[in-house]
């Protein structure tokens, strides 16, 4: 009825509007066969970490000072947010529990989600924000400002020399991180249950003692934190390393580290989850 | 910073995970604390094992004595074959008695021991031949269900 006729103007308005739509299809193209590409070159840049590594352990000294930087100094605040995680977790938890009258299962429910979730989780991304950034930012600006094009001049090469250590010292820290994280959250609930509330002592432990099994859940919480520890490492030194060498581009790849590696964190806790809780078979 | 200083942090730092990973083991999780050592395994059939599961407590007066090592379906007995891991510091007559309980109303289930007056102490690979399966709420509603209604059927009748 409200057919419109097909005239030379409409005609004319078409191919700008069907342009607008290619573009986006080339766009969304762009950015999956970019998207890709990324993974493949962050693949081949982790193989190319592991060849070259030995350096970083015949010279052991590099290795300990990335530690230092990436474990040491992110300690303050694991130490801090663990702490706090716990006590909330510990009051969220009673005020739950305490409807079932079965309070004492705290310390039961706040160890399972540090020891399985929280601790590897949450101290992953902390450090891919604390760390992670900083890694990448320093490889970034070592790069914009030619350092490693100085290095491989003098015949070092920078990715055994500059990136190996920064990411072994990154896998080293994580598991670390992520197993004081949980301890320290374990005992900020201990205070908000049994310090402040005053849920039994004795309960609170003996039954998180009879539900956490070290082999199910405390060895499968530091499988998760070196895999995520690997994973930020990688994606934090791929991204610096790859930065354009421009302050633009040290500042954007600094955020991607941050984004992607939080995102990457999330997706791989998923699927080591579903396979730890439903078994490797 | 000198070399020296980047070690001794390094070394707190590593140090302080390794006793939270160790704090984590033994404070948190079952390390340690009430593993079975030095185990003998005895077997019990069940015609139902409720929701026994695997690793479940043993008990006995209430006390922890063991855990379930193993459950599996006996095809020819067609019930369940539950193995036991009993500490070797506590021996039990052979004619003890194993039931299937539950910790609370909606607690787990675990296996509780009542200790028999026989001279001879269970010994690796024995079977437990009296045993008492866990209790069903459905089959205990189905009988109180039926019950009732062989009370209400004389009545009616008269």
């Amino acid at each position: 009825m409200l057919a419109v006729p097909i005239t030379a103007k409409t005609w004319g308005s078409l191919p700008p509007m069907l342009d607008t739509v290619t573009h986006a299809i080339a766009e969304l193209g762009r950015k999956t066969i970019g998207g890709v590409e990324r993974v493949g070159a962050l693949t081949r840049f982790l193989g190319q970490i592991l060849f070259s590594s030995g350096a970083s352990f015949r010279r052991i000294g590099l290795t300990i000072r990335e530690v230092y930087f990436s474990g040491v100094l992110s300690l303050i605040i694991i130490l801090v947010s663990g702490f706090f995680v716990g006590m909330v977790l510990g009051m969220q938890g009673y005020e739950t529990l305490q409807t079932y009258g079965s309070e004492e299962k705290l310390g039961v429910l706040v160890a399972l989600s540090l020891v399985r979730e929280l601790g590897p989780v949450v101290s992953a991304l902390l450090f891919a924000s604390r760390a992670g950034s900083a890694i990448t930012a320093e490889i970034g600006l070592m790069k914009a400002t030619e350092q490693l094009s100085a290095m491989e001049m003098m015949a070092v090469d920078p990715v055994s020399r500059v990136v190996a250590p920064r990411f072994w010292g990154g896998v080293i820290s994580m598991p670390l991180l992520a197993a004081m994280f949980s301890a320290i959250g374990v005992f900020g609930a201990y205070i908000v249950g049994v310090v402040i509330i005053g849920i039994d002592n004795g309960a609170f432990w003996s039954q998180m003692q009879a539900a956490v099994d070290f082999r199910y859940d405390i060895v499968n919480g530091v499988i998760k934190s070196i895999i995520f520890g690997i994973a930020v490492s990688a994606i934090a030194v791929f991204e610096g390393f790859a930065a354009p060498p421009t302050a633009e581009g040290v500042s954007g790849a600094t955020t991607r580290t941050v984004v992607s590696a939080s995102l990457v964190i999330l997706a791989l806790d998923l699927v080591l989850t579903a396979f730890m809780l439903r078994g490797w078979r | 910073m000198a070399r020296s200083a980047f070690n001794f942090w390094v070394g707190v730092f590593v140090l302080a995970g390794f006793v939270a990973l160790l704090v984590l083991a033994l404070k948190v999780g079952n390390l340690g604390s009430d593993g079975v050592r030095d185990p003998y395994r005895v077997k019990a059939h069940f015609s139902n094992i409720g929701g026994l599961k695997e690793k479940a407590p043993v008990r006995s007066a209430g006390v922890l004595v063991g855990r379930v090592a193993q459950i599996r379906f006996d095809n020819k007995r067609y019930d369940a074959e539950v193995t036991l891991e009993l500490d070797k510091r506590f021996a039990f007559p052979t004619d003890t008695s194993a039931s299937i309980l539950t910790s609370g109303i909606l607690g787990e289930n675990y296996v509780g021991l009542d200790g028999g007056g026989e001279e001879v102490m269970l010994k690796e690979g024995d079977e437990m031949k009296l045993t008492q399966s866990a209790v069903v709420l459905e089959q205990i509603i189905g009988q109180f269900l039926y019950s009732k209604a062989q009370e209400g059927a004389p009545k009616k009748a008269e």
